[in-house]
């Protein structure tokens, strides 16, 4: 029962902060850039403006542009239930590990790709082309990232790796520095941030994940915003799991949760500073250089697999 | 209770099949009520042929003998859990596209009818005895019949240069694989191959070294060709799309499969011993055919032509699984290689169903809007909305997507891979994580092509003017029961892996923990889960809340505008990408692998062709070099008895000289 119930806090707890996450980075980086931030409230203004205006529907457009948006969302609210924030061993943890969890973030993004074909105009179509490639690029390293650390762990069940990371709580693992360095440019590759994406930007011709949602509007819209403000934090929560893993207690521990409840939250503020020192001092890549950017991820990964079978840690 | 046993079963099952297509052949004359009467009778046979299939599971291996041509030389059969698996395969996919045929070929012409009756109907026979088949001479018959019945159906529209040229290169290179699995057979038989060279005795032949692995190469060699593995894959995306629709489904569903199932019995239960460069050496095969293939299906711009490179890639994905299987085995560890033969297993059966679906689709997509080259297609979604929504299942499930059965077998590979520190060669176990790395890019760039697959001619702007209309019922129906069968493998994986039980059993000598409910744990719970059922229920769930609740609490009615493409006035459907557009990213990245030619005619248009690399650099020169020898050998041919008189009196020389 405690577990459902965790469960359910944990899944409202990331949907409901996950605006709060996303809206500290762009203040952080506005005071960065010089500039005056809007508060880390403004994503809520946002989303509240956004759902109380009307939607529209383009013309031509067939039920995957009406689905999408709470296809997607959906998929989102599902990974806040398996990746281990709070606590590991959730109920419905085992119902899919990190593999699946991949999967899961690629059913996703194939559903927000469809959408933006089936408005069937040039800056979508652009905007599609680009995020496969991105993501067909990324998952392999991202992949070989969770690999070092699911054979260092000897199971690929996320609650297990973070188990098994906290256990060995001063041991240093070479191939993890590695691997943290790959998960890292791909939470920037496939969160679009920069140097790959600009979250910012305004320029259609350099967008990828803005072009694809170009025709969305209202609480279409607000959905497609909120659903990728979900995404970032998950993946920072998946990367403090797996290498930042101290506090995330088992769910029979749940008593202690308040000492480590404050401890989350400051790996999550630590990692908002470090994003946004990282999208201030970076400059956004031409898109032909992302690959390599990606190679460079995936190179660190094998890497770090190397160093895996190397020395064994 | 009479005990109908399965060899029985499946034999009755295939003597119908021909009967069928004799009658077929027959009635050719009244197309409707052929169409009607033959097809779905021939559909129940092929579901009979999957029960028979279904009991020799569990059934014990079971043999027949009938007398051959020659008194030593007998026609022999037997089903086993091996075949057994191959059977459901084939009896399950030819269910489905027997049906879709029945409203497909309507519209043929009464003599291309009459002939395609008898030749799908021998086609579907010999993939059947080539499951059946218990010694050399019956399989490499069966092996014939399916190859002449198939080059048969490639040339159908035997009027277009392009069909035939598509059907040369097949039946080349089917000979040459037939051939080489002939050579495989006379090893591995050694001097039973003068009784037909029955299965029976090749059972652990007993081989040295050398000649094993010569044993292993032909008959790899020989099975690849069909399989379409790299590099002898040349034949594949021509021939495809130049079968109809159904026929494309059954080679790229099963046919290639029958290649896979002939490696498994040599490889496993001839060969027994596997030498330890096997598996890596099918795992290279493998994984070189599975980018190559993933690669080229993302640049083409015909939808058929687009499916058929991704089997290319299929076929590889699932000679990555049986590598590993090898590997495994040679190293004594008979659990991890029951997981990577599951997976491959596993994959085979995903592959017949959900490349079915796509090429049953696509045929459809030919009749209802008359091209299947994407750039001519678009927004079929509106116009053909079923068959639009059978081929996003698809589409999904080839992505390898969850829920769908497409990543239950990427999953269960991948598990596979992670497994390999147990090896005790530590290179190999290094290297095998990179390998499944690979693995993954195959699959995201997969998600790709099949991305462009649909959205291309599913979404968007119609780019062709014409008006397309839905499948008919039977195409539908079929495409539905193949999405069902997507679905139902993607979600509960643990009942096909329990019934895989024998066949491993068969194959290794070692079954794979029995799956739970609806759980998928292939070594522990702790090792790793998942479970399809709660991941689909656990996103349906949250899906349906966040639409109850925005619905209730922001719920307007949606208004219609003209789409807003960033204030560009003009919006026509050439402002979308073209299927070769949509590849730009990979056609610029991997340029030199491509090779393509761009030209710029009279016209001002700009073309750009993307040639097939092996052809030109490899079996060209081959051809020239072919060609060169022939006329060599031609100057040996001076048309005087005396210098022929001379040859054969050098040639006794020699062999005295040789033998004494």
């Amino acid at each position: 029962m405690t577990g459902i119930l965790l469960e359910l806090a944990q899944v409202l707890l990331v949907a409901f902060l996950a605006p709060l996450f996303a809206g500290l980075l762009r203040a952080l980086r506005a005071i960065l850039q010089n500039r005056r931030p809007a508060g880390c409230w403004q994503n809520y203004r946002d989303l509240y403006r956004l759902f109380h205006k009307e939607s529209l529907q383009a013309e031509g457009t067939s039920w995957l542009f009406r689905f999408a948006p709470y296809g997607i969302f959906g998929a989102f609210c599902l990974a806040a239930a398996i990746v281990p924030i709070l606590a590991t061993g959730l109920p419905l943890a085992p119902a899919a590990d990190v593999i699946a969890l991949v999967g899961l973030f690629a059913l996703a993004r194939v559903f927000q790709v469809l959408a933006a074909m089936d408005t069937g105009t040039p800056f979508a179509t652009l905007g599609a082309h680009r995020e496969m490639l991105i993501a067909g690029l990324a998952e392999p390293a991202l992949l070989a990232t969770l690999f070092t650390a699911s054979l260092l762990s000897r199971s690929t069940s996320l609650s297990v790796i973070v188990a098994h990371l906290e256990q060995l709580r001063f041991a240093l693992h070479p191939s993890m520095v590695f691997a943290a360095a790959a998960f890292f440019i791909v939470l920037l590759a496939e969160n679009a941030r920069i140097p790959v994406d600009n979250p910012a930007t305004h320029l259609e011709l350099t967008m990828i994940h803005e072009a694809m949602l170009l025709e969305y509007s209202g609480r279409h819209l607000a959905l497609m915003e909120w659903g990728a403000q979900i995404k970032l934090t998950l993946y920072v929560a998946i990367g403090i799991a797996l290498f930042l893993p101290w506090g995330i207690v088992p769910t029979a521990e749940v008593a202690s949760l308040p000492v480590t409840l404050p401890v989350l939250l400051l790996k999550f503020a630590g990692a908002a500073v470090i994003l946004a020192l990282i999208e201030t001092l970076l400059a956004k890549l031409r898109l032909f250089r992302a690959p390599e950017f990606m190679a460079t991820a995936f190179l660190l990964g094998v890497i770090g697999l190397l160093t895996f079978f190397m020395l064994g840690a | 209770m009479i005990s109908c046993l399965p060899l029985d079963l499946a034999t009755g099952a295939l003597l119908l099949w021909l009967g069928l297509g004799l009658l077929g052949f027959l009635l050719g004359g009244w197309p409707t009520a052929a169409c009607r009467l033959i097809f779905p009778l021939s559909s129940v046979v092929a579901l009979l042929l999957a029960v028979s299939g279904f009991s020799a599971l569990t059934a014990p291996p079971d043999q027949l003998q009938l007398r051959g041509p020659l008194p030593a030389l007998p026609w022999s059969f037997q089903i086993d859990p091996l075949s057994g698996f191959f059977l459901i395969l084939l009896g399950l996919l030819a269910f489905a596209v027997t049906l879709f045929a029945t409203g497909y070929f309507r519209a043929l012409s009464r003599p291309a009818l009459r002939r395609l009756m008898l030749q799908y109907h021998t086609f579907l026979l010999g993939m059947g005895l080539v499951l059946l088949a218990a010694n050399a001479f019956t399989f490499l018959v069966a092996w014939e019949i399916m190859a002449l019945a198939s080059y048969f159906l490639v040339v159908t529209e035997h009027e277009e240069a392009g069909s035939r040229h598509a059907g040369f290169l097949y039946l080349l290179i089917a000979h040459l694989g037939a051939l080489a699995i002939l050579l495989g057979f006379v090893l591995l038989a050694g001097a039973a191959i003068a009784q037909g060279g029955p299965f029976s005795a090749m059972l652990h032949a007993p081989l040295d070294p050398f000649w094993a692995s010569a044993a292993f190469l032909l008959t790899f060699f020989g099975f690849s060709a069909k399989a379409g593995l790299l590099p002898l894959h040349i034949w594949l995306p021509d021939a495809h799309p130049a079968a109809p629709a159904p026929v494309s489904a059954l080679m790229s569903g099963a046919m290639l499969q029958m290649a896979f199932y002939g490696m498994l019995r040599v490889d496993f239960l001839f060969l027994g011993k596997l030498a330890t460069w096997w598996g890596p050496f099918v795992l290279g095969v493998g994984l070189a055919t599975a980018l190559f293939g993933v690669l080229f299906a993302a640049v083409q711009t015909d939808m058929k032509r687009l499916l058929a490179y991704s089997s290319i890639e299929n076929m590889g994905l699932i000679m990555v699984a049986f590598g590993l299987a090898l590997i495994f085995r040679a190293h004594g560890l008979g659990a991890l290689a029951a997981l990577a033969l599951a997976a491959a297993l596993y994959h085979a059966l995903n592959h017949a169903f959900f490349k079915g679906l796509l090429f049953l689709g696509s045929g459809s997509v030919l009749h209802g809007a008359g091209s299947v080259s994407m750039d001519r297609l678009g927004g079929l979604i509106r116009q053909m909305p079923q068959t639009a929504f059978f081929m996003l299942l698809g589409t999904l499930a080839i992505a390898g997507l969850p829920p769908l059965n497409g990543f239950v077998s990427e999953w269960l590979l991948l598990q596979a891979f992670l497994l390999s520190p147990a090896l005790p060669q530590s290179t190999l176990s290094a290297v095998l994580p990179l390998a499944a790395s690979g693995v993954v890019l195959a699959v995201a760039l997969a998600a790709y092509a099949m991305v462009k697959f649909y959205g291309i001619a599913f979404l968007g702007q119609a780019r062709g003017a014409r008006h397309a209309h839905e499948a008919g019922r039977w195409e539908r129906s079929a495409m539905a029961l193949l999405s069902v069968a997507c679905i139902f493998l993607g979600l509960f994986p643990g009942v096909l892996l329990n019934l895989l039980h024998p066949v491993l059993q068969e194959m290794l000598g070692q079954g794979f923990a029995v799956q739970q409910g609806l759980w998928l744990t292939p070594v522990s719970a702790q090792r790793a889960s998942y479970s399809p059922a709660i991941f689909f229920l656990g996103m349906a769930t949250a899906l349906g809340l966040s639409f109850l609740l925005i619905w209730s609490f922001f719920g307007r009615p949606l208004r219609r505008v003209p789409a807003w493409a960033c204030g560009f006035p003009v919006r026509t459907p050439a402002m979308q990408d073209s299927s070769l557009g949509f590849a730009q990213p990979l056609l610029r990245i991997f340029a030199p692998l491509y090779q393509a030619e761009r030209e710029v005619d009279g016209a001002g248009r700009w073309r750009m062709r993307i040639g097939e690399p092996l052809y030109r650099g490899f079996y060209q020169p081959l051809s020239l070099l072919a060609l060169w020898l022939s006329a060599q050998v031609l100057r040996l041919q001076q048309g005087r008895i005396t210098l022929y008189l001379l040859y054969s009196f050098l040639t006794l020389l020699i062999l005295l000289a040789v033998w004494r």
